[in-house]
């Protein structure tokens, strides 16, 4: 699977890198304090924003795994986007970002603190941090193996290289410099994909060529001939789609539970719309994001599909050079198989220059959420709290962003070389870690639409939801699991039939519980915030919006959902 | 702070000419093209990533002159 890069692709990923240090180098200057460094100084447009929203979601992950996904299950991989991301995005932008950018919060857990107490705030905060090293670590393992297959070049030099260009930037521009990177990383990805889909699309005679030729291979699996190319269509049975999940697991799993848990709640999303310039701006930046959200599976997933149209007769060649676990393809090296069967010299380097800006936007959003968590909500609340002096206070915690900069970036290379090792664990870890956003959107929502919800009972519900969600992954396996790592640890009293139903239904665990157990809790626990400290974080204590009703509907925030909404629906419909 | 258009739009124009240029001299090298059902992608590509870059420059500086 080696690819032969000529100078010309090498020379534009030169060109890339030096673009990426320049922003950081440029924007250096700004940083005069830690506002400025780990919150954008607030000042972002929405537009540039909401880029960087969707750009720190489409990392490398995303894009390997959504291409190799498509090959999988087909086009049912858009429930990832469709159902599982527009609906949340939304909501996000219409309903609790007036409560997020209001508060004033400069995080997620610093929104905890505001509206619960300081216990809520701890404990997401730590669990968080931890999160984000281990995401940014395997992230970086990943990118290094994959240097190391493609390109032939040593592990231990992928991975330091690629650490030290996101610290640089990272170092000397903050969130500002990560954040105009990711809008450059966008249109890198975007541009450096697009000439995949024209020729994998005409190589298979267009979209109905694509049908006619994946419906034997539908069949010869026991599905109807038209199921890699339709979402919704056979979803009433787990067992007669390739995803293994039936209708209500899709919509209330995914479309609920996992999404609106990942979008509303992620910090490492959320802070891109903290650091719009205005509240409207903020609620803007969700939805613009989701403007391009809907059609990236057009770019990512459509070519996957198309793989397993090449794999299975289509062309020898791409089959004879796939890489192979057994008697299955390794789904993650799609996108690679497709750059190298279709790119020559030149876009194979932009493509090649894509997949890189994709793993460094994954890192650096790591990092920079990770920066910011550290020096306000667990150094400036526990270990040196501000003195009142604001000046040398700025310039402190700048200091103190800084070293957390440098300090995540090496906690992240030491958890890649601990991914290297003992990968399943990784793994596992990151299944536990995943559990925490679930419950943590319950607490957050029935905190903002309720203003009875106690801090002792948001705190309950968030470790009981998490607790449950552990203890139904120890209690589960999905068929065919040859590790403890994949559940079942404790003993097996379920088998799902694949592992992302299980999945799904840890979610679904863990988002019950944690709602049954808060709302209990508040019955029996004493409201100590008074309406006054609730004020501009709960709906009901909040004066309404000021009045847009004069600007027109594309800069209104419930216009642009309305577009975003409709466009989705349509798609939705397209590809029933 | 800078305009996030001007870097986007100068190394989009930088990287558009490059494989511009790539492609005009391979224009007539079939073999190089056999990948890509024989289609020049390099220049059209091309072509596009140029166009991406000059539209990105020309709504910066459009913004600056009205400042």
């Amino acid at each position: 699977m080696r690819l032969e890069l000529h100078w010309i692709d090498y020379l534009i990923m030169v060109i890339y890198f030096i673009f990426v240090l320049g922003i950081g180098w440029f924007l250096r200057k700004y940083m005069k304090n830690a506002n400025a460094f780990l919150e954008a100084g607030r000042s972002m447009p929405a537009w540039v924003a909401g880029l960087a929203f969707i750009s720190t979601n489409l990392g490398a992950l995303e894009v390997m795994g959504m291409t190799g996904s498509g090959m999988k299950y087909g086009m049912l991989t858009t429930h990832f986007y469709w159902i599982g991301a527009i609906p949340a995005m939304i909501f996000l932008a219409l309903f609790m970002m007036p409560f997020y950018y209001g508060s004033k919060a400069r995080s997620v857990p610093e929104f905890l603190k505001l509206r619960y107490d300081e216990k809520t705030r701890g404990l997401n905060a730590i669990l968080f941090a931890v999160m984000t090293i281990l995401a940014s670590g395997i992230s970086m393992y990943a990118l290094a193996i994959l240097m190391e297959n493609v390109l032939g070049w040593d592990f231990n030099f992928s991975l330091w290289i690629s650490a030290l260009i996101v610290l640089a930037y990272t170092y000397l521009g903050g969130l500002s410099s990560a954040i105009y990177n990711e809008v450059l990383q966008f249109f890198i990805i975007i541009l450096g994909l697009l000439p995949l889909v024209f020729l994998s699309l005409k190589d298979v005679g267009g979209w109905f060529g694509l049908k006619e030729k994946l419906a034997p291979i539908a069949t010869a699996n026991n599905f109807a001939p038209d199921t890699f190319t339709t979402t919704w269509k056979y979803s009433t049975e787990a067992g007669s789609n390739p995803l293994g999940v039936e209708w209500f697991g899709i919509l209330f799993g995914l479309g609920f539970v996992l999404s609106f848990g990942y979008w509303c709640t992620n910090f490492l999303i959320v802070q891109r719309a903290f650091a719009a310039e205005s509240k409207s701006a903020a609620r803007k930046v969700p939805l613009i994001g989701a403007l391009p959200k809907m059609f990236i599976p057009f770019l990512i997933i459509v070519p996957g599909i198309i793989s397993l149209a090449l794999f299975n007769g289509h062309s020898p060649d791409f089959r004879a050079g796939f890489p192979m676990a057994g008697d299955k393809p390794i789904y993650d090296y799609t996108i690679i198989m497709l750059l190298k069967h279709y790119l020559p010299a030149g876009v194979l380097g932009l493509g090649i220059t894509a997949l890189l800006a994709s793993f460094m936007s994954g890192m650096a959003g790591n990092v920079s959420a990770f920066n910011t968590v550290w020096t306000y909500d667990i150094y400036q609340s526990y270990i040196r709290p501000q003195t009142g002096n604001e000046e040398a206070d700025g310039k402190h915690y700048l200091k103190v962003g800084r070293i957390a900069t440098v300090a995540g970036i090496l906690l992240s290379i030491a958890s890649a070389y601990i991914a290297s090792k003992f990968g399943n664990i990784m793994d596992f870890l990151q299944t536990i870690f995943s559990m925490i956003n679930a419950p943590l959107f319950a607490v957050i929502f029935l905190g903002m639409f309720w203003k009875r919800t106690t801090g002792h009972a948001a705190f309950t519900g968030l470790l009981l939801g998490f607790l449950m969600a552990l203890l139904h992954h120890g209690l589960t396996i999905p068929e065919g699991a040859t590790t403890v790592f994949k559940g079942g640890w404790l003993a097996s009293i379920h088998v799902y039939p694949v592992e992302m139903a299980q999945n799904f239904w840890t979610a679904i665990i863990a988002f019950t519980v944690s709602t049954v157990v808060t709302v209990g809790l508040t019955f029996l626990t004493e409201q100590k915030k008074s309406e006054d400290e609730l004020r501009g974080l709960v709906y009901s204590l909040t004066p309404r919006e000021a009045d847009d009703s004069h600007l027109p509907w594309y800069e209104r925030p419930a216009g642009l959902a309305i577009l975003v909404g409709v466009i989705c629906i349509v798609l939705t419909i397209m590809f029933w | 702070m800078v305009d996030i258009r001007i870097p986007i739009g100068l190394m989009f124009s930088i990287i558009g000419v490059i494989i511009t240029i790539l492609g005009l001299f391979t224009v007539s090298d079939s073999d190089m093209y056999q990948k890509s059902l024989g289609i020049n992608v390099n220049l059209i590509m091309g072509v596009v990533i140029l166009l991406f870059g000059f539209i990105m420059l020309f709504f910066a500086f459009r913004k600056k002159k009205q400042k």
